[in-house]
């Protein structure tokens, strides 16, 4: 019994820190939050109030479903356009490329830039992007263009562009590991029964590779759907994602209650396609025994 | 009959001057069951994935059934290959892992159906035909691996120490079942394995393999017996290796001096001069310690010391010092009746009968080679 106890109290000294740190640091500000998003804006801040006005504002304010939308639209952009250009990129080295150390250093050379400040590399798209920018300057130079263009920055063109470019290690991990997973024996076992490389593919490598492409695309989807620094950096006007409405809510409009319900249903969006793409991958993965 | 595989000449070499296979040359007749026997890096696996198309030659030919094939692709060649670790596509079914090539093929789906069920009822699993690979045990998968490759007909079944993976029990059966199989589908094999015992019990033909080359390539039985190089005679069974010199010639046989004493054994072909220096090899249970009655005419006799006993089960092992100090093995099988009371005990001196015709002789190698 004695034992029992101290070993209980013992688990209980073990867990208990990072479920302390859990529950103040993250289940208590939801909890703020989800009270907020029910509060009225009064002036000065706000006053506490149970009624869904805020979550209704969000729904029929075209500033801000039509926000949602665009948000979602940029997502989905990233998360395919890095699907696109990760997936030859990574196939050609876990498959083509034989020698390893090359193979390593590829790799590294794309995952590197995540330890470069996200600010730089958004910055970056400015730089070459811009009117004074190097694309601007280079197309002046051979003549394609008479004077520098403002077309290329400031859009949701330039800011696609800026966040598939961050966000593409996030999606070249996962996939790398997917790829690297695949017995090179069920490849051969499949050209040995008649199929050429094209099918194989398509039949034996896609398939098996699916889990990392669900997590990739989920993770550059809910990166982008939840960034505010690219659309302030690259993206103009119109390019104002959800983020950027939610922080001003909480800054220059001042308006706690719409921002907290706003963060919620972020939230409930990211939750449920994180939810979903782990169910997707579940039901993917293989026992490749 | 006609040659199914011909292998002319081919040499494959890796980056580094590593030579997998050296120049091998070797014919595979039509419905032969052949293995290669090799331990790990002798080429082995090199020389069937160059059958299979997965690897290209450095120089040399392959033909199969009187074709070119060496620089066609696997997906066109007319053979297919069980792999070790069976590569079942995990995300199909075993009907759908069975029917994979035929569909791609385009072969009519009643006819897939058909085919589908033939091969896995051949190979007993045609209850296990909507499960998924991850579902069945090692033995069940080795069989979907066999009925994906025969499914579609091939020229050769190739076999990629398919059995390596198994536990002994069942490897012994599949064994069986493999020569079963071959024997009722009429099929060219062609299996590798670094398992003597494999090689012995399935093949028609055994190439035993060494260092990119090949050794030999015999029946089990002539292998077994007579060994071509000491190599062989270590790698297949065991064997007591004696160094020793040529003391005297008389026709088809010669006695060889060792420090043990002198031993009669048969040439077997080979030409030998008084001095020479040989190894002789002699099998641990083509050997007996000496009865009470003389030893039969041309037999020879060599003294020695047990050191210990071991209890096989179905034979006792008698390690023996000979008089050189030299150890030496002696298998006695345990038939009905023996007791182990009748066994020379541990510092006991015996002697030992040698029959001529169970020693294979050898020229001594020089340093460096095997």
């Amino acid at each position: 019994m004695k034992a029992i106890t101290r070993r209980r109290l013992l688990a209980g000294a073990v867990v208990s820190p990072p479920l302390l740190w859990t529950l103040a640091f993250l289940f208590v500000p939801y909890l703020i939050m989800f009270t907020y998003s029910f509060y009225l804006k009064q002036f000065p801040m706000f006053a506490p109030a149970f009624q869904f006005g805020n979550y209704l504002a969000i729904l029929i304010d075209p500033q801000y479903y039509q926000v949602l939308l665009r948000t979602f639209k940029i997502a989905s952009i990233v998360a395919v356009s890095a699907l696109l250009i990760a997936y030859p990129l990574t196939y050609f080295l876990v498959f083509q490329l034989k020698n390893k150390r090359l193979r390593t250093a590829l790799y590294m050379a794309v995952i590197v830039p995540l330890w470069v400040s996200y600010l730089l590399r958004a910055y970056t798209w400015k730089t070459i992007l811009g009117t004074e920018g190097v694309l601007n300057s280079f197309l002046v130079w051979t003549g394609i263009l008479d004077q520098p263009s403002d077309i290329f920055l400031y859009n949701q063109f330039s800011m696609a562009l800026t966040l598939t470019y961050i966000f593409i290690p996030f999606m070249v991990m996962p996939i790398y590991t997917a790829l690297e997973k695949i017995p090179r024996s069920m490849v051969e076992a499949s050209k040995d029964l008649g199929v050429g490389p094209v099918r194989t593919f398509l039949r034996i490598t896609l398939p098996l590779s699916m889990p990392g492409m669900i997590a990739g695309l989920t993770f550059t989807f809910c990166l982008t759907f939840g960034d505010f620094i690219a659309p302030f950096l690259v993206g103009g006007p119109n390019g104002f994602m959800i983020a950027n409405i939610l922080q001003t809510q909480f800054g220059a409009a001042l308006n706690w209650p719409l921002g907290a319900a706003l963060s919620i249903v972020m939230l409930a969006i990211v939750l449920t396609i994180i939810s979903v793409s782990d169910r997707l991958e579940r039901a993917g993965r293989l026992d490749m025994d | 009959m006609a040659d199914i595989i011909s292998v002319r000449d081919v040499t494959k070499a890796y980056p580094g001057g590593i030579m997998a296979v050296d120049t091998l040359s070797l014919a595979v007749e039509e419905g032969e069951f052949v293995t290669l026997l090799g331990p790990s890096g002798c080429g082995k696996t090199t020389t069937i994935r160059m059958i299979a198309g997965f690897e290209i030659p450095t120089s040399g030919r392959i033909y199969l059934a009187g074709e070119d094939v060496t620089e066609l692709p696997p997906y066109k060649r007319q053979v297919n290959t069980v792999f070790q670790d069976y590569a079942l596509f995990p995300h199909m079914t075993i009907r759908e892992n069975v029917g994979y090539g035929l569909r791609v093929a385009g072969v009519p789906r009643v006819e897939i159906g058909r085919r589908v069920d033939e091969t896995l009822g051949t190979v007993g699993l045609r209850d296990k035909a909507e499960a998924r690979p991850a579902t069945l045990s090692g033995g069940q998968k080795q069989r979907v691996a066999l009925a994906r490759a025969l499914v579609r007909r091939p020229k050769v079944l190739l076999l990629d120490e398919p059995l390596s993976a198994l536990d002994a029990k069942l490897r012994e059966a599949m064994q069986v079942e493999l020569k079963h199989l071959h024997q009722k589908l009429g099929i060219t094999f062609m299996f590798v394995t670094h398992d003597q015992t494999e090689a012995l019990v399935m093949s028609d033909r055994v190439v035993v393999m060494d260092r990119g080359r090949i050794v030999q390539a015999a029946s089990p039985s002539e292998l077994y017996d007579h060994p071509a190089t000491p190599y062989v005679a270590n790698f297949v069974g065991a064997s007591n290796m004696i160094a020793a010199t040529v003391a005297a010639l008389s026709g088809p046989s010669l006695t060889i001096r060792t420090g043990g004493g002198e031993i009669r054994c048969a040439a077997n072909g080979r030409r030998f001069e008084i001095g020479d220096h040989v190894v002789a090899a002699v099998r641990p249970e083509k050997v007996a310690p000496r009865a009470a009655e003389a030893p039969p005419e041309g037999h020879s006799l060599i003294p020695g010391r047990v050191v210990d006993g071991l209890f096989h089960g179905n034979s006792y092992r008698l390690e023996v010092t000979l008089d050189d100090g030299a150890p030496f093995l002696v298998d006695i099988p345990l038939k009905t009746g023996a007791s182990l009371a009748d066994m020379p005990s541990p510092g006991a001196t015996i002697e030992l009968v040698v029959d001529p015709d169970t020693v294979s002789v050898f020229p001594a190698e020089r340093e460096g080679s095997r």
